[in-house]
């Protein structure tokens, strides 16, 4: 017999997510670059009542981004190079991080630079300003000392940036990496982001693709190639959670990559997210992240599940639950 | 307004020539609509495969059933296509109505409305609206054949005067909209142009209208839009500002109505050097450093 809440209904889970200096009220945040500003989310979505906002890359120098076509449908999912299109730290701290702390949002602020120097700058004066709930280092980015290799491809250069971020951000900010999967063995870099001081690991940032447009007979993206995302990766971003908790079962994980629903949102938990994060789905559904969360509710009070962290990681026990508890029926 | 995310009932699907008109039940949507603004239709049901949404100009909006807004559309690809297929009583996931409208003189003065293929259709809410404000309003029409001109009925009708131009003469004169422009210009003694038409049209219609001093509000295609509500900034085009400063600014949210001599339209798929934040950019010596996000808006004719 299932717990039963008032008016009858299975009781609702408790939703909170407390990591070390992290404590958030859902573990359903918005995933870096999808939510804009904030304020376009704002209009179909209550910022405050969930997670936390994770907010588009921000550098140092405002950025103007790539040229469009930026973005091109793929099946389920979704190729872009909008190339950190933003006002940079100034304009982000003058009106972008006010704005969200105003509506009562929590703000995750992504991180994007082409050095380790750059990166730690960063992450210091956005210490000093008020709000920030954490950071998250954009590991996606061209490495300016390595011709423009991505950080995240190398454990050496990821530790590094990890590193810059970890030791100029105040001690109470916690800082994830986000890692990408197009890598041999994604446990290699988490490790030598955890060691480099990383309090917690996102994944998945994009994986390259590429998309022809057959009427112009060329590539249909400006930059040629970008990151695909979506739930056409959730898969890829699944096997990356599940691989990184089976190495690093301590280490707070935000799972992202195509979470549509609350189910979607269940996997990543299941398969050791903590946190789970909503990107270019909102690009379909603006609301999608409040729907998700009310969705990951509803699918716990379902199996009786009274906290959102007794599910965290459970795909690794040997036993399944719905078997054991409930049968197929 | 703000805009609204609303499960609409779709009320009728019929064909208009070569393209698709679709009326949709969607109150909150019709209430807050002003002509210019368009609506982001999801595709392909709720499991689709297909993630952008697709962006439509509203052609009207009626009081009945609550409030119905209607779109024109051209199935050319599989989401649109999807979309021909819905029948009556369907049910659509619909965002809207979004972006800058049309802004209307205080004064009433000659306007002409030019528009090509699909691209008409807002045109004609804007007639009505400026007819109430005592404007006069000529239509010229442009398409590839007569199948592909949209609304030349309703433009002779409702229109002062209706120019049609098709390229291959099947209807009206043979030519472009652009061809016509001058003889047009001159014989309706224009003050404003309203413009509605895909990239190339809109920056020949600029250039010619700088030539006579004309202002434009030009509405640019929305099909390169993938949101439609400024989440994924997908579809930037260069925006010089009113203080000079060109901005990477988004079709969807600070557009889809500029300022014609506003867009950098020989710059259009490229980032300006120029342009705040372009590789190399340094700002100007005491030059406010505003976002590259929030160009680009301004007040109109």
């Amino acid at each position: 017999m299932l717990p039963r809440g008032p008016g009858g209904g299975p009781m609702p889970a408790d939703m909170r997510v407390k990591a070390g200096h992290l404590d958030l009220p859902s573990p359903v945040l918005t995933a870096a670059g999808c939510a804009g500003t904030g304020r376009e989310l704002a209009q179909f979505t209550d910022v405050a009542r969930i997670g936390a906002v994770t907010t588009t890359s921000v550098t140092l120098e405002p950025r103007a981004g790539n040229p469009a076509p930026r973005l091109a449908e793929t099946p389920s999912g979704m190729l872009s190079s909008v190339g950190l299109q933003g006002p940079g730290l100034d304009g982000f701290l003058q009106r972008d991080l006010p704005w969200l702390l105003s509506r009562g949002a929590r703000a995750v602020v992504s991180v994007a630079g082409h050095s380790a120097r750059e990166f730690g700058e960063l992450a210091s004066r956005l210490s000093d300003a008020a709000g920030v709930t954490a950071l998250e280092v954009n590991l996606g980015c061209p490495d300016a000392s390595a011709a423009g290799r991505p950080f995240s491809l190398d454990p050496g250069a990821a530790g590094a940036v990890v590193a810059a971020v970890r030791g100029s951000a105040r001690y109470d900010i916690p800082v994830f990496a986000k890692l990408s999967p197009e890598v041999p063995d994604v446990v290699e870099i988490a490790k030598a982001c955890v060691t480099a001081g990383a309090d917690g690991l996102s994944m998945i940032n994009t994986m390259p693709g590429m998309s022809i447009d057959p009427v112009s007979f060329r590539p249909a993206l400006a930059g040629l190639s970008g990151g695909l995302s979506g739930p056409a990766v959730r898969p890829v971003a699944v096997r990356c959670v599940w691989q990184v908790y089976e190495a690093l079962p301590d280490v707070p994980l935000i799972g992202m990559g195509g979470v549509r629903t609350g189910r979607d949102a269940l996997e990543f938990l299941l398969a050791g997210a903590w946190l789970v994060a909503v990107g270019t789905v909102l690009f379909h559904d603006p609301s999608a992240c409040s729907r998700v969360q009310r969705e990951l509710e509803e699918e716990l009070a379902a199996r009786g599940v009274d906290r959102v962290t007794d599910v965290v990681g459970r795909a690794h026990e040997a036993e399944g639950y719905a078997a054991e508890r409930y049968g197929w029926a | 307004m703000a805009p609204v995310q609303v499960r609409g009932t779709v009320l009728t699907v019929r064909r208009v020539d070569a393209y698709v008109a679709m009326t949709v039940v969607a109150p909150a949507i019709a209430t807050r609509f002003r002509p210019g603004q368009f609506i982001a239709v999801a595709v392909g049901g709720p499991q689709s495969s297909m993630l952008a949404r697709r962006s439509f100009s509203v052609h009207d909006v009626r009081p009945d059933h609550g409030g119905t807004v209607e779109f024109v559309f051209g199935p050319r690809e599989p989401g649109t296509q999807w979309l021909a297929d819905c029948r009556s009583r369907d049910v659509l996931d619909v965002v809207g109505p979004l972006g800058r409208p049309f802004p209307v003189p205080r004064d009433p003065v000659s306007c002409l409305l030019l528009g090509v293929g699909t691209a008409s259709a807002p045109l004609f809410s804007l007639a009505a609206r400026l007819g109430g404000r005592g404007c006069g309003t000529d239509f010229l029409l442009g398409g590839e054949s007569a199948d592909r001109v949209f609304g030349a009925l309703t433009a002779r009708r409702t229109g002062r005067s209706a120019v049609i131009v098709t390229a291959d003469g099947s209807m009206g004169s043979r030519g472009s909209v652009t061809d016509m422009l001058p003889t047009v210009l001159q014989q309706a003694r224009t003050d404003v142009i309203y413009a509605s038409a895909p990239l190339p049209v809109l920056r020949s219609v600029c250039a010619l209208a700088r030539r006579y001093s004309l202002p434009v509000q030009a509405l640019v295609p929305e099909s390169a839009m993938t949101c439609g509500t400024g989440l994924c900034a997908g579809c930037v085009l260069p925006v010089a500002a009113g203080d000079g400063i060109t901005r990477m600014a988004r079709a969807c949210t600070e557009g889809p109505v500029f300022r014609g001599e506003k867009v950098r339209w020989d710059d259009v798929g490229t980032i300006p050097f120029d342009a705040v934040g372009a590789p190399g950019w340094k700002p100007r010596q005491g030059a406010a450093d505003a976002p590259a996000r929030s160009g680009g808006r301004s007040d109109a004719s």
